[in-house]
Protein backbone atom coordinates (compact mmCIF):
# COMPACT_ATOMS: atom_id res chain seq x y z
CA UNK A 1 0.00 0.00 0.00
CA UNK A 2 1.17 3.52 -0.70
CA UNK A 3 2.08 4.97 2.60
CA UNK A 4 0.10 7.90 3.98
CA UNK A 5 -0.89 10.01 1.05
CA UNK A 6 -2.54 13.17 2.29
CA UNK A 7 -6.25 13.71 1.70
CA UNK A 8 -5.37 16.42 -0.81
CA UNK A 9 -3.02 14.11 -2.74
CA UNK A 10 -5.76 11.51 -2.89
CA UNK A 11 -8.25 14.06 -4.22
CA UNK A 12 -5.81 14.86 -7.04
CA UNK A 13 -5.25 11.15 -7.61
CA UNK A 14 -8.90 10.19 -8.05
CA UNK A 15 -9.27 13.04 -10.52
CA UNK A 16 -6.33 11.80 -12.60
CA UNK A 17 -7.31 11.19 -16.19
CA UNK A 18 -7.51 7.45 -16.70
CA UNK A 19 -8.84 6.65 -13.24
CA UNK A 20 -10.99 3.56 -13.94
CA UNK A 21 -14.77 4.00 -13.92
CA UNK A 22 -17.59 1.50 -13.53
CA UNK A 23 -17.56 0.93 -17.28
CA UNK A 24 -13.96 -0.32 -17.02
CA UNK A 25 -14.67 -2.58 -14.08
CA UNK A 26 -17.85 -4.39 -15.11
CA UNK A 27 -16.34 -6.60 -17.85
CA UNK A 28 -13.40 -7.53 -15.62
CA UNK A 29 -15.43 -8.40 -12.52
CA UNK A 30 -18.77 -9.68 -13.81
CA UNK A 31 -20.18 -11.76 -16.67
CA UNK A 32 -23.53 -11.67 -18.49
CA UNK A 33 -24.20 -8.01 -17.68
CA UNK A 34 -27.58 -6.75 -18.85
CA UNK A 35 -28.19 -3.06 -18.31
CA UNK A 36 -31.69 -1.88 -17.34
CA UNK A 37 -33.01 1.59 -18.04
CA UNK A 38 -35.39 4.12 -16.54
CA UNK A 39 -37.28 4.77 -13.35
CA UNK A 40 -40.72 4.04 -14.97
CA UNK A 41 -41.82 7.48 -13.77
CA UNK A 42 -39.95 10.13 -15.69
CA UNK A 43 -36.90 9.01 -17.64
CA UNK A 44 -33.51 7.36 -17.72
CA UNK A 45 -30.68 9.08 -15.89
CA UNK A 46 -27.29 8.20 -17.35
CA UNK A 47 -25.50 9.29 -14.16
CA UNK A 48 -26.66 6.08 -12.51
CA UNK A 49 -26.57 2.77 -14.36
CA UNK A 50 -27.92 -0.51 -13.18
CA UNK A 51 -28.59 -4.04 -14.26
CA UNK A 52 -28.17 -7.74 -13.67
CA UNK A 53 -24.96 -9.72 -13.99
CA UNK A 54 -23.18 -12.73 -12.60
CA UNK A 55 -20.43 -12.70 -10.00
CA UNK A 56 -18.64 -16.07 -10.14
CA UNK A 57 -21.81 -17.47 -11.69
CA UNK A 58 -24.17 -16.03 -9.08
CA UNK A 59 -26.83 -13.52 -10.22
CA UNK A 60 -26.40 -10.09 -8.64
CA UNK A 61 -27.87 -6.62 -9.17
CA UNK A 62 -25.40 -3.84 -9.92
CA UNK A 63 -26.23 -0.16 -9.27
CA UNK A 64 -23.49 2.33 -10.06
CA UNK A 65 -22.76 6.01 -10.48
CA UNK A 66 -21.13 6.65 -13.83
CA UNK A 67 -18.15 8.91 -14.33
CA UNK A 68 -17.17 9.72 -17.88
CA UNK A 69 -13.72 8.93 -19.18
CA UNK A 70 -13.72 11.98 -21.44
CA UNK A 71 -15.74 15.14 -21.95
CA UNK A 72 -18.20 13.46 -24.28
CA UNK A 73 -18.96 10.67 -21.82
CA UNK A 74 -19.13 13.17 -19.00
CA UNK A 75 -21.71 15.23 -20.84
CA UNK A 76 -23.86 12.13 -21.23
CA UNK A 77 -23.55 11.05 -17.61
CA UNK A 78 -23.64 14.61 -16.23
CA UNK A 79 -20.26 14.18 -14.48
CA UNK A 80 -21.81 11.47 -12.30
CA UNK A 81 -24.23 13.91 -10.69
CA UNK A 82 -27.59 12.14 -10.64
CA UNK A 83 -31.06 13.63 -10.95
CA UNK A 84 -33.99 12.27 -8.90
CA UNK A 85 -34.88 9.81 -11.69
CA UNK A 86 -31.44 8.24 -11.27
CA UNK A 87 -32.09 7.54 -7.61
CA UNK A 88 -35.59 6.30 -8.42
CA UNK A 89 -34.15 3.93 -11.04
CA UNK A 90 -31.74 2.66 -8.39
CA UNK A 91 -34.63 2.01 -6.01
CA UNK A 92 -36.62 0.22 -8.71
CA UNK A 93 -33.71 -2.11 -9.46
CA UNK A 94 -33.03 -2.63 -5.75
CA UNK A 95 -36.63 -3.72 -5.18
CA UNK A 96 -36.34 -6.02 -8.19
CA UNK A 97 -33.23 -7.53 -6.60
CA UNK A 98 -35.12 -8.08 -3.36
CA UNK A 99 -37.98 -9.77 -5.23
CA UNK A 100 -35.67 -12.18 -7.02
CA UNK A 101 -33.36 -12.74 -4.04
CA UNK A 102 -30.31 -11.23 -5.67
CA UNK A 103 -27.69 -9.45 -3.56
CA UNK A 104 -27.08 -5.81 -4.50
CA UNK A 105 -23.69 -4.28 -5.23
CA UNK A 106 -23.58 -0.47 -5.32
CA UNK A 107 -20.62 1.38 -6.77
CA UNK A 108 -20.40 4.96 -5.51
CA UNK A 109 -18.52 7.52 -7.55
CA UNK A 110 -20.08 10.99 -7.43
CA UNK A 111 -19.23 14.54 -6.43
CA UNK A 112 -22.85 14.77 -5.25
CA UNK A 113 -26.43 14.84 -6.44
CA UNK A 114 -27.05 17.42 -9.18
CA UNK A 115 -27.95 20.90 -7.96
CA UNK A 116 -30.27 22.45 -10.54
CA UNK A 117 -33.80 23.64 -11.19
CA UNK A 118 -35.05 20.42 -12.75
CA UNK A 119 -33.57 18.31 -9.95
CA UNK A 120 -35.35 20.45 -7.36
CA UNK A 121 -38.63 20.42 -9.30
CA UNK A 122 -38.60 16.65 -9.41
CA UNK A 123 -37.78 16.25 -5.73
CA UNK A 124 -34.08 15.57 -5.29
CA UNK A 125 -34.44 15.61 -1.53
CA UNK A 126 -37.40 13.24 -1.55
CA UNK A 127 -35.67 10.82 -3.94
CA UNK A 128 -32.55 10.59 -1.78
CA UNK A 129 -34.55 10.32 1.46
CA UNK A 130 -36.67 7.52 0.01
CA UNK A 131 -33.62 5.51 -1.06
CA UNK A 132 -31.94 5.86 2.31
CA UNK A 133 -35.06 4.72 4.17
CA UNK A 134 -35.93 1.89 1.77
CA UNK A 135 -32.40 0.49 1.49
CA UNK A 136 -32.35 0.22 5.29
CA UNK A 137 -34.94 -2.56 5.20
CA UNK A 138 -34.43 -4.20 1.80
CA UNK A 139 -34.55 -7.93 2.44
CA UNK A 140 -31.41 -8.78 0.52
CA UNK A 141 -27.69 -8.24 1.19
CA UNK A 142 -26.22 -4.90 0.04
CA UNK A 143 -22.52 -4.17 -0.39
CA UNK A 144 -21.39 -0.67 -1.39
CA UNK A 145 -17.97 0.21 -2.76
CA UNK A 146 -16.64 3.75 -3.15
CA UNK A 147 -14.54 3.92 -6.31
CA UNK A 148 -13.36 7.53 -6.32
CA UNK A 149 -15.23 10.33 -4.63
CA UNK A 150 -18.40 10.04 -2.60
CA UNK A 151 -20.02 13.39 -1.95
CA UNK A 152 -22.88 14.08 0.41
CA UNK A 153 -26.44 12.74 0.32
CA UNK A 154 -26.00 11.99 -3.36
CA UNK A 155 -23.53 9.27 -2.35
CA UNK A 156 -25.41 8.11 0.74
CA UNK A 157 -28.44 7.36 -1.47
CA UNK A 158 -26.43 4.30 -2.65
CA UNK A 159 -24.56 3.96 0.62
CA UNK A 160 -27.00 2.35 3.03
CA UNK A 161 -25.56 -1.17 3.05
CA UNK A 162 -24.42 -4.12 5.12
CA UNK A 163 -20.82 -3.30 4.51
CA UNK A 164 -19.03 -0.35 2.92
CA UNK A 165 -15.68 -0.84 1.22
CA UNK A 166 -13.50 1.96 -0.13
CA UNK A 167 -10.74 1.88 -2.67
CA UNK A 168 -7.58 2.94 -0.92
CA UNK A 169 -7.46 6.45 -2.37
CA UNK A 170 -11.18 7.16 -2.47
CA UNK A 171 -12.89 9.76 -0.26
CA UNK A 172 -16.22 10.14 1.45
CA UNK A 173 -17.36 13.55 2.61
CA UNK A 174 -20.37 15.54 3.78
CA UNK A 175 -19.66 17.96 0.95
CA UNK A 176 -16.70 18.87 -1.22
CA UNK A 177 -13.73 20.47 0.58
CA UNK A 178 -14.33 23.46 -1.65
CA UNK A 179 -17.92 23.79 -0.52
CA UNK A 180 -16.87 23.20 3.07
CA UNK A 181 -14.30 26.03 2.93
CA UNK A 182 -16.77 28.28 1.21
CA UNK A 183 -19.51 27.72 3.81
CA UNK A 184 -17.45 27.69 6.98
CA UNK A 185 -14.72 30.18 6.12
CA UNK A 186 -16.39 32.05 3.25
CA UNK A 187 -13.26 31.29 1.22
CA UNK A 188 -13.39 28.47 -1.33
CA UNK A 189 -9.67 28.81 -2.05
CA UNK A 190 -8.91 27.19 1.32
CA UNK A 191 -10.09 23.81 -0.03
CA UNK A 192 -6.77 22.05 0.57
CA UNK A 193 -6.80 23.07 4.22
CA UNK A 194 -10.44 21.93 4.44
CA UNK A 195 -9.61 18.55 2.91
CA UNK A 196 -7.09 17.86 5.68
CA UNK A 197 -9.43 18.90 8.50
CA UNK A 198 -12.58 17.15 7.26
CA UNK A 199 -11.36 13.55 7.66
CA UNK A 200 -12.38 12.10 4.33
CA UNK A 201 -9.91 9.27 3.62
CA UNK A 202 -10.65 5.55 3.68
CA UNK A 203 -8.64 5.20 6.91
CA UNK A 204 -10.71 7.99 8.48
CA UNK A 205 -13.92 6.23 7.48
CA UNK A 206 -12.81 2.94 9.03
CA UNK A 207 -11.82 4.67 12.27
CA UNK A 208 -15.17 6.55 12.41
CA UNK A 209 -17.14 3.32 11.84
CA UNK A 210 -18.46 4.49 8.47
CA UNK A 211 -16.55 1.97 6.31
CA UNK A 212 -15.46 -1.59 7.10
CA UNK A 213 -12.88 -2.45 4.46
CA UNK A 214 -10.16 -0.75 2.43
CA UNK A 215 -9.43 -2.28 -0.96
CA UNK A 216 -5.77 -1.90 -1.85
CA UNK A 217 -4.90 -0.03 -5.04
CA UNK A 218 -1.88 -0.80 -7.23
CA UNK A 219 1.22 1.31 -6.60
CA UNK A 220 0.52 4.89 -7.65
CA UNK A 221 -3.23 4.38 -7.93
CA UNK A 222 -5.95 2.32 -9.61
CA UNK A 223 -5.21 3.75 -13.07
CA UNK A 224 -1.76 2.12 -13.08
CA UNK A 225 -3.07 -1.43 -13.24
CA UNK A 226 -6.73 -1.94 -14.15
CA UNK A 227 -6.45 -5.75 -14.07
CA UNK A 228 -4.99 -5.73 -10.59
CA UNK A 229 -7.51 -3.33 -9.06
CA UNK A 230 -10.39 -5.23 -10.70
CA UNK A 231 -8.99 -8.46 -9.26
CA UNK A 232 -8.82 -6.88 -5.79
CA UNK A 233 -12.43 -5.70 -6.01
CA UNK A 234 -13.57 -9.11 -7.27
CA UNK A 235 -11.67 -10.90 -4.53
CA UNK A 236 -13.37 -8.71 -1.92
CA UNK A 237 -16.84 -9.29 -3.39
CA UNK A 238 -16.24 -13.03 -3.77
CA UNK A 239 -15.55 -13.20 -0.07
CA UNK A 240 -18.26 -10.82 1.20
CA UNK A 241 -21.28 -11.63 -0.98
CA UNK A 242 -21.47 -15.33 0.00
CA UNK A 243 -20.78 -14.38 3.62
CA UNK A 244 -23.71 -11.93 3.70
CA UNK A 245 -26.00 -14.28 1.73
CA UNK A 246 -25.49 -16.99 4.34
CA UNK A 247 -26.73 -14.77 7.15
CA UNK A 248 -30.27 -14.95 8.45
CA UNK A 249 -32.01 -11.96 6.87
CA UNK A 250 -33.42 -10.65 10.17
CA UNK A 251 -29.96 -10.71 11.71
CA UNK A 252 -28.55 -8.99 8.64
CA UNK A 253 -31.18 -6.21 8.80
CA UNK A 254 -30.64 -5.69 12.49
CA UNK A 255 -26.89 -5.38 11.93
CA UNK A 256 -27.46 -2.97 9.03
CA UNK A 257 -29.62 -0.72 11.23
CA UNK A 258 -27.13 -0.91 14.09
CA UNK A 259 -24.18 -0.06 11.83
CA UNK A 260 -25.66 3.41 11.25
CA UNK A 261 -27.51 3.64 14.57
CA UNK A 262 -24.31 3.77 16.57
CA UNK A 263 -22.57 6.56 14.62
CA UNK A 264 -22.47 9.85 16.51
CA UNK A 265 -20.60 11.43 19.39
CA UNK A 266 -22.46 12.95 22.31
CA UNK A 267 -22.70 12.96 26.08
CA UNK A 268 -25.72 13.27 28.38
CA UNK B 1 -34.22 26.40 30.05
CA UNK B 2 -37.01 28.01 28.04
CA UNK B 3 -37.55 30.77 30.62
CA UNK B 4 -33.88 31.60 30.26
CA UNK B 5 -34.24 31.88 26.54
CA UNK B 6 -37.13 34.32 26.85
CA UNK B 7 -35.12 36.39 29.27
CA UNK B 8 -32.27 36.64 26.80
CA UNK B 9 -34.58 37.62 23.97
CA UNK B 10 -36.49 40.12 26.09
CA UNK B 11 -33.32 41.70 27.33
CA UNK B 12 -31.98 42.05 23.84
CA UNK B 13 -35.15 43.75 22.60
CA UNK B 14 -35.40 46.13 25.54
CA UNK B 15 -31.79 47.23 25.61
CA UNK B 16 -31.21 50.76 24.49
CA UNK B 17 -34.39 51.18 22.47
CA UNK B 18 -36.14 54.52 22.80
CA UNK B 19 -39.90 54.76 22.69
CA UNK B 20 -39.65 56.43 19.30
CA UNK B 21 -37.26 53.94 17.82
CA UNK B 22 -39.20 50.80 18.24
CA UNK B 23 -37.61 47.76 16.63
CA UNK B 24 -38.94 46.50 13.36
CA UNK B 25 -38.86 43.17 11.56
CA UNK B 26 -37.95 43.19 7.91
CA UNK B 27 -39.80 40.43 6.07
CA UNK B 28 -37.38 38.36 3.95
CA UNK B 29 -40.13 37.63 1.40
CA UNK B 30 -41.89 40.97 0.75
CA UNK B 31 -39.16 43.20 2.25
CA UNK B 32 -41.73 45.25 4.15
CA UNK B 33 -40.94 46.48 7.65
CA UNK B 34 -43.28 45.52 10.45
CA UNK B 35 -43.14 46.67 14.06
CA UNK B 36 -41.46 43.82 15.90
CA UNK B 37 -44.12 44.03 18.60
CA UNK B 38 -46.86 43.51 16.01
CA UNK B 39 -44.92 40.69 14.30
CA UNK B 40 -44.53 38.90 17.64
CA UNK B 41 -48.20 39.43 18.45
CA UNK B 42 -49.00 37.62 15.20
CA UNK B 43 -46.73 34.73 16.29
CA UNK B 44 -44.11 35.87 13.77
CA UNK B 45 -46.30 35.95 10.67
CA UNK B 46 -45.81 38.85 8.25
CA UNK B 47 -49.10 40.82 8.14
CA UNK B 48 -48.28 42.00 4.65
CA UNK B 49 -47.45 38.78 2.72
CA UNK B 50 -48.27 35.97 5.18
CA UNK B 51 -44.65 34.70 5.34
CA UNK B 52 -44.45 32.43 8.37
CA UNK B 53 -41.28 33.41 10.21
CA UNK B 54 -38.99 31.41 12.46
CA UNK B 55 -40.14 30.47 15.95
CA UNK B 56 -37.99 29.22 18.77
CA UNK B 57 -38.67 25.68 19.97
CA UNK B 58 -40.31 27.02 23.13
CA UNK B 59 -42.57 29.38 21.17
CA UNK B 60 -43.60 26.48 18.92
CA UNK B 61 -44.38 24.24 21.85
CA UNK B 62 -46.43 26.98 23.50
CA UNK B 63 -48.73 27.45 20.50
CA UNK B 64 -49.00 23.78 19.51
CA UNK B 65 -49.46 21.42 22.44
CA UNK B 66 -51.78 21.33 25.45
CA UNK B 67 -50.62 23.51 28.32
CA UNK B 68 -48.11 21.75 30.61
CA UNK B 69 -48.35 18.54 28.58
CA UNK B 70 -44.85 18.69 27.05
CA UNK B 71 -42.33 16.35 28.64
CA UNK B 72 -38.91 16.71 27.14
CA UNK B 73 -36.83 13.66 26.19
CA UNK B 74 -33.01 13.57 26.30
CA UNK B 75 -32.87 17.16 27.56
CA UNK B 76 -29.26 17.02 28.66
CA UNK B 77 -27.65 15.61 25.52
CA UNK B 78 -24.73 17.63 24.18
CA UNK B 79 -22.47 17.08 21.23
CA UNK B 80 -18.92 15.73 21.18
CA UNK B 81 -16.42 16.77 18.54
CA UNK B 82 -16.16 13.69 16.30
CA UNK B 83 -13.68 15.06 13.78
CA UNK B 84 -11.88 17.36 16.21
CA UNK B 85 -13.01 20.48 14.41
CA UNK B 86 -11.20 23.57 15.72
CA UNK B 87 -13.20 25.73 18.17
CA UNK B 88 -16.35 23.61 17.74
CA UNK B 89 -16.76 23.04 21.48
CA UNK B 90 -16.26 26.73 22.22
CA UNK B 91 -18.77 27.81 19.62
CA UNK B 92 -21.34 25.42 21.03
CA UNK B 93 -20.78 26.61 24.57
CA UNK B 94 -21.34 30.18 23.45
CA UNK B 95 -24.55 29.27 21.63
CA UNK B 96 -25.87 27.28 24.57
CA UNK B 97 -25.52 30.33 26.76
CA UNK B 98 -27.04 32.62 24.17
CA UNK B 99 -30.05 30.47 23.25
CA UNK B 100 -30.64 28.36 26.33
CA UNK B 101 -30.73 25.34 24.03
CA UNK B 102 -28.35 22.37 24.22
CA UNK B 103 -28.43 21.77 20.45
CA UNK B 104 -30.69 22.34 17.47
CA UNK B 105 -33.51 19.92 18.27
CA UNK B 106 -35.94 19.60 21.16
CA UNK B 107 -37.93 16.35 21.43
CA UNK B 108 -40.56 15.14 23.83
CA UNK B 109 -44.02 13.78 24.39
CA UNK B 110 -47.14 15.92 24.58
CA UNK B 111 -50.83 15.96 23.91
CA UNK B 112 -52.63 18.04 21.29
CA UNK B 113 -56.28 18.60 22.27
CA UNK B 114 -55.83 15.45 24.28
CA UNK B 115 -54.30 13.26 21.56
CA UNK B 116 -50.88 11.92 22.53
CA UNK B 117 -47.86 12.32 20.24
CA UNK B 118 -44.10 12.41 20.16
CA UNK B 119 -43.02 15.89 19.04
CA UNK B 120 -39.74 17.15 17.64
CA UNK B 121 -38.92 20.79 16.96
CA UNK B 122 -35.83 22.06 15.19
CA UNK B 123 -34.76 25.54 16.28
CA UNK B 124 -33.00 27.57 13.61
CA UNK B 125 -31.52 29.89 16.24
CA UNK B 126 -28.98 27.16 17.06
CA UNK B 127 -26.43 26.86 14.21
CA UNK B 128 -29.25 27.16 11.67
CA UNK B 129 -30.66 23.92 13.10
CA UNK B 130 -27.97 21.93 11.35
CA UNK B 131 -28.05 18.18 12.05
CA UNK B 132 -25.11 16.65 13.85
CA UNK B 133 -24.74 13.82 16.37
CA UNK B 134 -27.18 15.26 18.89
CA UNK B 135 -29.97 16.11 16.45
CA UNK B 136 -29.53 12.70 14.76
CA UNK B 137 -29.57 10.79 18.03
CA UNK B 138 -32.51 12.68 19.55
CA UNK B 139 -34.66 12.34 16.43
CA UNK B 140 -33.77 8.65 16.13
CA UNK B 141 -34.63 8.05 19.78
CA UNK B 142 -37.89 9.98 19.39
CA UNK B 143 -38.97 7.65 16.57
CA UNK B 144 -37.80 4.56 18.46
CA UNK B 145 -39.75 5.70 21.53
CA UNK B 146 -42.82 6.27 19.36
CA UNK B 147 -42.44 2.82 17.79
CA UNK B 148 -42.15 1.11 21.17
CA UNK B 149 -45.14 2.98 22.57
CA UNK B 150 -47.29 2.97 19.39
CA UNK B 151 -47.37 6.75 19.28
CA UNK B 152 -47.56 9.09 16.28
CA UNK B 153 -44.67 11.48 15.57
CA UNK B 154 -44.94 15.14 14.56
CA UNK B 155 -41.67 16.74 13.44
CA UNK B 156 -41.42 20.50 12.95
CA UNK B 157 -38.46 20.60 10.58
CA UNK B 158 -36.09 23.48 9.93
CA UNK B 159 -32.47 23.15 8.97
CA UNK B 160 -29.64 24.48 6.90
CA UNK B 161 -28.63 20.83 6.42
CA UNK B 162 -25.88 18.64 7.80
CA UNK B 163 -23.61 20.05 10.52
CA UNK B 164 -20.38 20.64 8.60
CA UNK B 165 -18.29 20.76 11.76
CA UNK B 166 -19.01 17.07 12.37
CA UNK B 167 -17.90 16.00 8.89
CA UNK B 168 -19.03 12.59 7.68
CA UNK B 169 -20.59 11.83 11.07
CA UNK B 170 -23.28 14.41 10.30
CA UNK B 171 -24.01 12.77 6.93
CA UNK B 172 -24.54 9.45 8.71
CA UNK B 173 -27.28 11.04 10.85
CA UNK B 174 -29.38 11.09 7.68
CA UNK B 175 -29.20 7.29 7.48
CA UNK B 176 -29.79 6.90 11.18
CA UNK B 177 -32.91 9.11 11.30
CA UNK B 178 -34.37 7.82 8.01
CA UNK B 179 -33.86 4.26 9.25
CA UNK B 180 -35.76 4.99 12.47
CA UNK B 181 -38.59 6.59 10.47
CA UNK B 182 -38.79 3.47 8.28
CA UNK B 183 -39.11 1.13 11.27
CA UNK B 184 -41.78 3.40 12.81
CA UNK B 185 -43.64 3.38 9.49
CA UNK B 186 -43.35 -0.40 9.06
CA UNK B 187 -44.87 -0.69 12.53
CA UNK B 188 -47.94 1.23 11.33
CA UNK B 189 -47.11 4.51 13.07
CA UNK B 190 -48.31 7.86 11.76
CA UNK B 191 -45.64 10.45 11.00
CA UNK B 192 -46.56 14.04 10.18
CA UNK B 193 -43.88 16.43 8.98
CA UNK B 194 -44.47 20.15 9.41
CA UNK B 195 -41.92 21.95 7.27
CA UNK B 196 -40.98 25.35 8.65
CA UNK B 197 -38.52 27.98 7.52
CA UNK B 198 -36.06 26.83 6.20
CA UNK B 199 -36.12 23.07 5.55
CA UNK B 200 -33.15 22.26 3.33
CA UNK B 201 -30.16 20.01 2.61
CA UNK B 202 -29.60 16.77 4.46
CA UNK B 203 -32.74 17.18 6.54
CA UNK B 204 -34.89 17.49 3.40
CA UNK B 205 -32.98 14.49 2.01
CA UNK B 206 -33.76 12.33 5.03
CA UNK B 207 -36.50 12.27 7.70
CA UNK B 208 -38.25 15.52 6.67
CA UNK B 209 -39.36 14.15 3.30
CA UNK B 210 -40.57 10.85 4.74
CA UNK B 211 -43.76 11.95 6.48
CA UNK B 212 -46.98 10.09 5.73
CA UNK B 213 -48.44 13.58 5.62
CA UNK B 214 -46.28 16.58 4.78
CA UNK B 215 -47.55 19.99 5.88
CA UNK B 216 -45.75 23.26 5.19
CA UNK B 217 -46.23 26.72 6.60
CA UNK B 218 -46.91 29.48 4.02
CA UNK B 219 -43.95 31.02 2.17
CA UNK B 220 -41.27 28.96 3.95
CA UNK B 221 -38.18 27.80 2.07
CA UNK B 222 -38.06 24.08 1.24
CA UNK B 223 -35.42 22.47 -0.95
CA UNK B 224 -32.41 20.21 -1.25
CA UNK B 225 -29.69 22.39 -2.77
CA UNK B 226 -29.18 25.94 -1.63
CA UNK B 227 -30.29 28.78 -3.86
CA UNK B 228 -26.79 30.19 -4.31
CA UNK B 229 -25.36 26.78 -5.18
CA UNK B 230 -27.96 26.31 -7.90
CA UNK B 231 -27.47 29.83 -9.21
CA UNK B 232 -23.74 29.31 -9.48
CA UNK B 233 -24.27 25.94 -11.21
CA UNK B 234 -26.70 27.21 -13.82
CA UNK B 235 -25.27 30.75 -14.01
CA UNK B 236 -28.63 32.49 -13.83
CA UNK B 237 -30.84 34.03 -11.21
CA UNK B 238 -33.69 31.95 -9.87
CA UNK B 239 -37.27 33.25 -9.67
CA UNK B 240 -38.35 34.63 -6.27
CA UNK B 241 -40.88 31.89 -5.60
CA UNK B 242 -38.40 29.06 -6.32
CA UNK B 243 -38.35 26.47 -3.49
CA UNK B 244 -41.07 28.16 -1.46
CA UNK B 245 -43.74 26.01 0.19
CA UNK B 246 -46.20 26.92 -2.56
CA UNK B 247 -43.71 25.75 -5.22
CA UNK B 248 -43.24 22.39 -3.45
CA UNK B 249 -47.03 22.06 -3.08
CA UNK B 250 -47.45 22.71 -6.81
CA UNK B 251 -44.75 20.13 -7.64
CA UNK B 252 -46.38 17.52 -5.43
CA UNK B 253 -43.97 17.30 -2.54
CA UNK B 254 -46.18 18.94 0.09
CA UNK B 255 -49.70 17.73 0.94
CA UNK B 256 -51.04 20.94 2.38
CA UNK B 257 -50.08 24.43 3.34
CA UNK B 258 -51.44 25.30 6.75
CA UNK B 259 -51.38 28.66 8.50
CA UNK B 260 -49.92 28.82 11.95
CA UNK B 261 -53.21 29.82 13.55
CA UNK B 262 -54.83 26.66 12.18
CA UNK B 263 -51.92 24.28 12.83
CA UNK B 264 -52.99 23.02 16.24
CA UNK B 265 -56.52 22.16 15.16
CA UNK B 266 -55.30 20.64 11.88
CA UNK B 267 -52.84 18.40 13.72
CA UNK B 268 -55.50 17.46 16.24
CA UNK B 269 -57.93 16.45 13.47
CA UNK B 270 -55.29 14.44 11.62
CA UNK B 271 -54.26 12.60 14.79
CA UNK B 272 -57.88 11.68 15.50
CA UNK B 273 -58.47 10.62 11.89
CA UNK B 274 -55.71 8.07 12.46
CA UNK B 275 -57.25 6.79 15.68
CA UNK B 276 -55.14 8.72 18.18
CA UNK B 277 -57.86 9.96 20.52
CA UNK B 278 -57.53 11.57 23.93
CA UNK B 279 -56.62 8.76 26.27
CA UNK B 280 -59.03 9.53 29.10
CA UNK B 281 -62.14 9.42 26.93
CA UNK B 282 -61.87 6.75 24.27
CA UNK B 283 -64.33 7.31 21.43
Amino acid sequence: MDNKKSAWERIQLVHTKGRPTINDYIPLIFTDFYEMHGDRLYGDDKAIMGGIARLNGMPVTIIAQVKGRDIKENKTCNFAMPHPEGYRKALRLARQAEKFHRPIICFIDTPGAFCGISAEERGQGEAIAKNIAEFMTLHTPIISIILGEAGSGGALALGVCDELAMLENSQYSVLSPRGFASILWKDASREQEASEIMRITAEDMVSLGVAETIIEEPLGGAHNDLDKISENIKEYLSLKIPEKCKKDIDVLLKERYTKFRKIGEFTE
Amino acid sequence: MFEDFFKVVKKRFNDGSDEDERETFKCPRCQSSVLLERYEELHRVCPNCNYHGRLSASERIAITVDRDSFKELDAEMVSGNPIGFPLYAEKQQELREKTGLKDSVVTGTATIKGSPAVIGIMDSHYMMASMGSVAGEKITRAFEYATENSLPVIMFTASGGARMQEGIVSLMQMAKTAGAVKLHSDNGGLYITVMTDPTTGGVTASFASLGDIIIAEPKVLIGFAGRRVIESTIKQKLPDDFQLAEFQHEKGFVDMIVERRKMRSTLSHLLKLHGYYPQEKEV
